[in-house]
């Protein structure tokens, strides 16, 4: 069974058709990479999939049940979190009520306590910071806490915009082995990518967008060994 | 002369030079000498003129001064002169040609005389002049001079006895109620302090200051540290109950006319911190708030009034009716404007104010709602046969209002409400995505800020016996939008203090009304480079603030490093 599903989704911004028919699938306990140049779409992908969007036509279907009646702000308690592109960390907030806000529709103090320390123990910096406000954090930082806010709300899919953006090539990969990390302890992941090569190395499948539409898809070490990916994405010649 | 920074001293001394310059050619000088401070030795308009010569001899000496005492005394003297000038070619210029009072309507023989002490354009005169503001320019340097220990407690005293003097009103109506008459004429003159009265005032401020910096703030920081949460938690209680008495038996202190003034603070407090809900905690900024002072107080006139157009119902029918149609025009409100954010509200809410304001005004609503001829007759609140009438009676409604408004804002802050309004506020996609149901989370705050302001209307109405439209301008909204912002935003007590600042001072200072805008900008203006976190401001902004100076000290920058080197 599919965890979700995007079928033939079209979506417009004003006269913009931004997506052109996009159809995917995300297997339970996968991580899926979404990999495109800038404009590619990716952003507005993930929008549909979180009820920020409608879908002018097609469906996107969560655990076999149609997203599109679905409010933002539903999706959490659904199961589903968001890491938005850019970060998106509460910045007055300190890093504790910050992950405290991620589990906002919970009631199990016990729980949220655990999966606290849960956070902490993927995120160890995160644990020494738990009083720092996030503003005041470094983009790296911020990137773990917004992931870890994300964590908050015990999703069964985690979406994740462009975390690598903006973030040094050794940052990139601890939270890449973290993404691995979090998958293995049995959240499916989608990602969001433009760093081919590495989002291609940690996910099992990929999807190649371009201007709206999907042009490519297949296992993860096949594009790695795509030509057009390796000339696009890889800079490989 | 080493050390000496002479372009820093003629540039505050042509600065100041300036202000007084424009006060005195735009009539606040000669205005303002109609209020003695000191009976017989200061006037308010000499005030103006002698504070720019001080501050800018106390402030030729930007920073610690590391230089001998002649030279930073020799600035302070330059720029006290450098002060005198433009007011010396100003007394020229007017008796050479009496004819400017045609384009400067301001420079009048009364303000030459106040300038000239007397003197008029003679030698005399000018040199009076000169060695007044040369004189003033080396006292301001020379406190450099006095001791540390001494000068903090020195300037504290200076200010503090300003402005006892300033608003002596307040001592005096006080005094009124409870000193005998012949004491009374002691301490006061009609307009300000007696000599002995101010030099009563400086002594004790300074003393107190004085204690206050060698003992006192130690000794209330030791207490503060050593004491247990219990005792801690008692001594606040104490201090509430304290707090209350005090406000229970103000109206008694205060006389009618400071009580009357206290109404107005009151009714802006408890309109301040429903703004405060939608602009501070939630973060959205609504510039036609008016709107619901305006519904709640129209709803209670047409409720209550015994007039044509009105039920004649009783008050505390007519103010939970007054708050729930404000509420309700919250909601309705709302709804259009959730998807907006920050500059388009804040238009759109400004539309809205003034769509009301239009209404209340038209003829169109004329036969319902009295148009530019208003409502009269508004109903008293009355308990049994006692009617509230005075403004003594109405304090206590209002005190009422603002406590119940208080507690509820504060239990809201504190509470998921609190939260979401904070999520909100930081960051609407991220707080989209952990949950928050972004809609119902700002008609909340749309409709409970909209209540406050009816029930404020409501008192308002029935206080004044009448309903106009031009109560309800915008400049209400942008008033009640300036409380919030310079106490402090999202923050209580900021919302009290920046009341008391705003409206209480304004009204102390009634014979001034023609300035009273260009004092509020100023007021302003200087708020937002010196103190833009507000008056007293909220537990966020400060552990916020707090968080700047940990990196700043982390980076090891000190603040007086970071400034622009003058
Ligand atoms: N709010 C908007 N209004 C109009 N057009 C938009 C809006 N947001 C995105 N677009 C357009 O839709 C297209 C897809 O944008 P999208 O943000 O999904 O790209 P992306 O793949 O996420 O790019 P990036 O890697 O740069 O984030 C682009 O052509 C973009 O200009
Ligand atoms: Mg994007």
């Amino acid at each position: 069974m599919s965890i979700l599903e995007l079928n033939d989704v079209h979506a417009y911004y004003g006269k913009i058709h931004a997506l052109k028919g996009i159809s995917l699938k995300v297997e339970k306990g996968e991580i899926v990479t979404l990999i495109g140049g800038n404009g590619a779409g990716k952003t507005t992908t993930l929008r549909t999939i979180s009820a920020l969007m409608r879908p002018t036509t097609g469906s996107v279907t969560f655990e076999d049940e149609s997203l599109t009646r679905y409010k933002p702000s539903d999706l959490a308690a659904r199961g589903i979190a968001m890491v938005p592109e850019g970060r998106g960390v509460f910045a007055r907030m300190t890093v504790l009520e910050n992950l405290e806000m991620g589990a906002f529709h919970r009631n199990d103090k016990a729980g949220i306590a655990q999966d606290v320390e849960m956070v902490y123990d993927l995120f160890p910096r995160l644990k020494e910071r738990r009083t720092q406000l996030a503003g005041t954090m470094s983009g790296g930082e911020q990137q773990m806490l917004a992931m870890g806010r994300a964590l908050m709300s015990r999703p069964r899919l985690l979406l994740l915009d462009e975390p690598s953006m903006g973030l040094a090539p050794v940052l990139v990969e601890a939270i890449f082995s973290t993404v691995v990390d979090i998958n293995k302890q049995g959240t499916t992941v989608l990602l969001v990518e433009q760093n081919a090569l590495m989002a291609l190395d940690i996910a099992s499948r990929g999807y190649v967008l371009q201007t709206g539409e999907i042009v490519l898809s297949d296992d993860a070490k096949a594009l790695q060994k795509n030509e057009m990916i390796q000339k696009v994405y890889l800079g490989i010649e | 002369m080493t050390g000496m920074n002479w372009r820093h001293v003629i540039r505050t001394g042509l600065l100041m030079s300036l202000i007084v310059l424009l006060v005195s050619i735009i009539g606040m000088v000669e205005t303002f000498d109609e209020r003695d401070l000191v009976v017989g030795y200061l006037t308010l308009g000499q005030l103006l003129l002698f504070a720019p010569a001080l501050f800018g001899g106390y402030r030729t000496v930007a920073r610690e001064a590391r230089r001998s005492p002649v030279s930073t005394l020799l600035g302070g003297l330059v720029a006290g002169l450098i002060v005198a000038v433009p007011l010396i070619l100003l007394v020229l210029l007017a008796s050479a040609w009496p004819g400017i009072r045609t384009y400067f309507p301001n420079i009048s023989p009364a303000l030459l005389d106040i300038l000239s002490n007397g003197q008029g354009a003679t030698t005399t005169g000018i040199g009076l002049l000169l060695l007044e503001m040369g004189l003033l320019g080396l006292i301001g340097a020379a406190i450099h001079l006095v001791p540390g220990a001494l000068r903090r407690p020195l300037l504290t005293a200076l200010l503090i006895t300003s402005a006892v003097a300033l608003f002596s009103d307040v001592p005096l109506n006080i005094a009124n109620e409870l000193l005998d008459r012949s004491i009374v004429r002691i301490l006061f003159g009609t307009k300000g302090l007696t000599l002995a009265a101010a030099v009563g005032a400086f002594v004790i401020s300074l003393l107190l200051a004085f204690w206050w910096d060698r003992s006192g703030r130690a000794a209330l920081n030791r207490r503060q540290a050593t004491q247990s949460p219990t005792q801690a938690a008692r001594n606040r209680r104490i201090a509430t109950l304290a707090l209350l008495v005090v406000l229970l038996i103000l109206p008694r202190i205060l006389g009618i006319f400071l009580t009357n003034v206290l109404d107005q603070v009151g009714i802006f407090i408890l309109m301040a911190l429903g703004l405060n809900i939608v602009v501070g905690f939630a973060g959205l900024l609504d510039l036609g708030y008016v709107a619901f002072f305006a519904i709640g107080a129209y709803t209670t006139a047409l409720l209550t009034s015994t007039g044509d157009l009105g039920l004649g119902m009783s008050f505390w029918v007519a103010a939970p009716i007054s708050v729930a149609a404000a509420t309700l025009a919250g909601i309705i409100l709302g709804i259009p404007v959730l998807r907006l954010r920050g500059d388009y509200l804040a238009i759109v809410t400004l539309g809205f104010g003034e769509i009301i304001r239009v209404l209340v005004r038209s003829d169109l609503l004329k036969p319902v709602i009295g148009g530019a001829q208003g409502i009269l007759n508004i109903g008293r609140p009355s308990l049994g046969s006692f009617e509230l009438v005075t403004p003594q009676q109405f304090y206590y409604l209002i005190l009422l209002g603002c406590i119940l408004a208080w507690y509820i804002a504060s239990r809201l802050r504190d509470g998921r409400i609190g939260r979401r309004w904070m999520a909100m506020r930081e960051d609407e996609d991220v707080a989209e995505a952990v949950g928050i149901n972004l809609t119902s989370t700002k008609l909340l705050a749309f409709s409970i800020g909209a209540s406050f302001a009816g029930l404020a209307g409501s008192i308002f109405a029935s206080r004044i016996g009448s309903a106009f439209p031009n109560s309800f301008e915008l400049l209400i909204s942008i008033n009640v939008l300036a409380i919030v912002i310079v106490g402090g935003l999202g923050s209580l007590p900021g919302v009290v203090v920046g009341a008391f600042v705003l409206v209480g001072l304004p009204e102390l200072l009634r014979e001034f009304a023609e300035y009273r805008l260009l004092m509020y900008g100023i007021l302003l203006i200087v708020m937002m480079l010196v103190r833009p976190e507000g008056l007293w401001p909220s537990a966020v902004t400060r552990r916020e603030m707090h968080a700047a100076e940990e990196e700043a000290a982390r980076e090891g920058i000190h603040p007086e490093e970071v400034q622009p080197i003058t």
